[in-house]
């Protein structure tokens, strides 16, 4: 009964979706204050009917009613509550409940929080979310249905996918899936911009907190998915440049573009049609994400049983979003004049500077990722493109990225003097290459990229201090304190974020230049080195989990003698999917992680034990963590609340036609 | 400056830029790209020597073998038609077992052995690579045509 409910819950949805879709949009284009107040309970309604299909889909699980195809085959009764909730997404259709449900969450809170906007701007927002909640619930009702029955039921369910069943993946999926759909606000503010006519500054200011809360959730999702496969998959890598990776990344890019070019535009009114031909790209790439994860076309280290059948709907879906949002772009653009004019030496050029180049890297990353595909559908033979091809050519793109990142914070609007841009910054110049050479020659290891990493870190990193420093000479004379106050949360985010890609790039480079492996077959009671670190393996005991069996191994670590951590890594057996799974165990410090995880038993009695030794890889994610929480400070920045209230008695921009 | 000098010089600066984009992916595509080879092409020599390739198929049943020292394995893996001797160094996937699917980068020595750099195997039980069902499909289809 439950799960019909849910089903009709979510038929209900689509309808109030469908209401979301047309009616407002009528009601802006002929100017009826009654069509367009439709929009609002419209998306509410269609909130709380997908959040009711949600519950009945998670109470099916949670009660283990496996009369519910979709419970009894990822679900099980031994398996523990916490992935019991999970595994509602940890599936197709059900990911692809989650992804409507986080759509109309945005959708809500669009109604909740930008009450300020001009009603015919809202309601064509409110349409254009609308339209894509559609295509994606009847998606969801026409061919991957979560409420489909299993007649008759089986006595016991499958189990979720051992490797899902896991605590970073509690949280991975609806992060990134926030991020990549949160984009579609930023796109559905494009539209309704280019609709309206209405592309100005204030139209940028609307949409930037939007876009950074955006940005904050898919960079969060993407280091927490990061962080899942470096424990998980057992190898101790953290980015594979793997398709699936690189869905979440391309438009994560955009993104990050997107971000610093709504600020040219709400600032100097520049920049307005490369604006939203990226907010237009963004959401393109988000969906093409959900096609390469959803559709199965493409070999991945992520790719879960999939169905191609269903790639052809979302294809369908993500030519009609871009040929339509294109068009319009393609027939309102040339209507925008060019804003005003910079100089070379300008914030307004650093910025677009670093526009180009990411989307020139967003590009090489999709030409990676789509090419094996093109050539597999022309059947041109199959080929893979592995991350020697990314890191070639990643890096060089975004060494530029880096060097103005720095410079941009320090040069004015409109244009400003080279040397006195370059005065504050010639002492980190030099200071950042001394460090990066000395460093590399310290740990012995002087290659290119090595060097390369470790200067551009020092640079971002002596460069935010030397940013920070000249807000104080500026206010010389005042406390520092005073000084601190002063300082606009946009700021702070901006100068957070910018820090947290210098910490990112120390942990990348430390980690891939100086990483250690041995894999070795060791007995109870030998030892074994590694990077100055003894190993003794002291033999497996059982230790069986609630949904498996599982060989757990002790392993003493020591340095020099002195104990520094005991690591239990684990082979389990999973009993209902019959599927064995490596769990490694971590000692995790602030400059090394050293991980061990557990091979195969010999007919010896020996075990195979790989061992790691991962210098800075927590820096990685420190640095990620840093990018959201400057993130969170950008957002929440006084000045969008204060503005949108000031600016929207004059938002007479209701066309009047 | 002028500007109509100064956008001549912006638009001057983004082709240099795309040219080099351009000129970065061509030449890491021409010494990064993995080709994939069925067991029967590399047992007819179509595969080349000394440059990383990838080989689908099933691992053949009571074929590995561990070294001595525990860490190296030495397996086949087939696409029904022909047999290619694997040899590998490290830990394996989880689901990589006789009789299933796997895919194996690296590359072939003089001596008829592919040695792994990689073993792919897949996520999940019931999923077979595509690539590695693409060789039993080849090879079947041959079967055919020569039965005929």
């Amino acid at each position: 009964m439950i799960p019909e409910l849910g089903h009709f819950s979510l038929i209900l949805a689509l309808v109030l979706a469908l209401v979301q879709a047309i009616v407002p949009m009528i009601g802006a284009s002929r100017n009826r204050i009654a069509l367009m107040a439709v929009g609002r309970p419209a998306a509410q309604g269609q909130f709380l009917a997908i959040a009711f299909a949600f519950g009945c889909l998670t109470w099916a699980f949670v009660t283990s009613d496996f009369s519910l195809q979709l419970a009894a085959v990822n679900s099980h009764t031994d398996t523990p509550l916490i992935y019991k909730i999970t595994g509602v997404w940890g599936n197709h259709e059900g990911s692809l409940l989650l992804w409507a449900l986080s759509l109309s969450l945005w959708t809500v809170a669009v109604t909740v929080f930008s009450r300020n906007l001009p009603d015919a701007f809202m309601a064509r927002v409110l349409g254009v979310l609308g339209w894509i909640s559609a295509g994606f619930l009847s998606f969801t009702l026409v061919t991957s249905n979560p409420f489909d029955r299993l007649l008759p039921a089986v006595a016991q369910g499958r189990d979720l996918n051992p490797l899902l069943q896991d605590a970073g993946m509690i949280i991975h999926p609806p992060l990134l899936y926030m991020g990549y759909v949160g984009f579609s606000v930023a796109f559905a503010f494009a539209i309704a911009a280019l609709l309206s006519g209405r592309m100005d500054a204030a139209w940028a200011r609307w949409s930037r907190p939007w876009t950074t809360v955006a940005w904050v959730f898919l960079t969060a999702g993407i280091a927490v998915g990061s962080g899942w496969a470096y424990y998980e998959l057992g190898w101790g890598g953290w980015w594979f440049w793997d398709p699936v990776e690189n869905a979440s990344f391309m438009p994560w890019l955009l993104g990050t573009a997107l971000i610093h070019s709504l600020a040219v535009t709400e600032k100097r009114g520049a920049f307005r049609s490369w604006t939203i031909l990226l907010a237009i790209s963004a959401f393109s790439l988000s969906l093409l994400g959900t096609f390469l994860v959803r559709s199965g076309v493409i070999t991945s280290v992520h790719a879960f049983a999939t169905d191609p059948r269903r790639g052809l709907f979302i294809l369908a879906l993500l030519v009609v979003v871009i040929g339509v949002s294109l068009t319009l772009f393609a027939w309102r653009a040339p209507k925008l004049s060019g804003g005003g004019s910079f100089g070379l030496v300008s914030r307004d050029a650093t910025l677009l500077g670093n526009n180009v180049l990411l989307a020139v890297a967003t590009g090489s990353v999709l030409l990676g990722t789509l090419y094996p595909l093109f050539l597999d559908a022309l059947n041109l033979g199959k080929i893979s493109v592995g991350p020697p091809y990314f890191e070639a050519v990643f890096v060089p793109l975004m060494t530029p990225v880096v060097v103005l990142m720095v410079l941009g914070p320090f040069v004015r609007w409109k244009g400003d003097g080279l040397g006195r841009v370059l005065r504050p910054l010639l002492p980190v110049m030099v200071a950042s290459i001394a460090i990066g050479l000395g460093v590399a020659f310290a740990v012995g290891h002087v290659t290119v990229r090595t060097v390369l990493g470790l200067v551009l870190a020092s640079w971002v990193l002596l460069g935010s201090a030397q940013l920070l420093a000249s807000r104080f000479a500026e206010r010389r004379g005042a406390s520092a304190a005073a000084v601190l106050r002063g300082i606009p949360a946009a700021w702070w985010g901006m100068w957070l974020a910018h820090a947290g890609i210098g910490i990112f790039i120390i942990g990348a480079t430390m980690a891939g230049s100086l990483h250690e492996r041995l894999d070795v077959k060791m007995q109870p009671g030998q030892t074994a080195q590694l990077a100055g670190y003894t190993f003794t393996f002291r033999g497996v005991a059982d230790a069986p989990g609630p949904n498996y069996d599982a060989a757990r191994a002790t392993i003493d670590v020591a340095r020099s003698g002195i104990p520094v951590a005991t690591l239990q890594p684990e082979k389990r057996f999973y009993v209902a999917q019959q599927m064995p799974m490596t769990e490694a165990s971590i000692d995790i410090g602030p400059f090394r992680d050293v991980y061990v995880n557990l091979g195969d038993r010999l007919d010896d009695g020996s075990w195979v034990v790989g061992l790691f030794y991962k210098p800075f890889i927590s820096w990685v994610w420190l640095g990620c963590l840093l990018m959201a929480v400057g993130g969170v400070f950008a957002a929440s920045d006084r000045r969008y609340r204060r503005l949108a209230e000031r600016e929207v008695p004059a938002g007479a921009a209701r066309r009047t036609t | 400056m002028k500007p109509r000098s100064k956008r001549l010089l912006l638009v001057a600066g983004a082709v240099a830029l795309l040219v080099g984009a351009v000129a970065l992916v061509l030449n890491a595509f021409q010494q990064n790209l993995v080709f994939f080879h069925t067991p029967t092409e590399v047992a007819e020599g179509k595969a080349p020597v000394g440059r990383a390739f990838r080989i689908g198929g099933m691992v053949e049943t009571g074929s590995i073998r561990r070294a001595a020292d525990g860490v190296t394995v030495q397996f086949a893996i087939t696409d029904t038609a022909k047999v290619i001797p694997v040899s590998y160094k490290g830990s394996l996937p989880d689901l990589f077992s006789e009789g299933k699917g796997a895919v194996v980068q690296g590359t072939l020595g003089p001596d008829g052995q592919f040695q792994a750099s990689e073993v792919l195997a897949k996520h999940d039980e019931n999923y077979m690579p595509p690539e590695a069902q693409h060789a039993v499909d080849q090879a079947k289809k041959a079967a055919q045509t020569v039965a005929q």
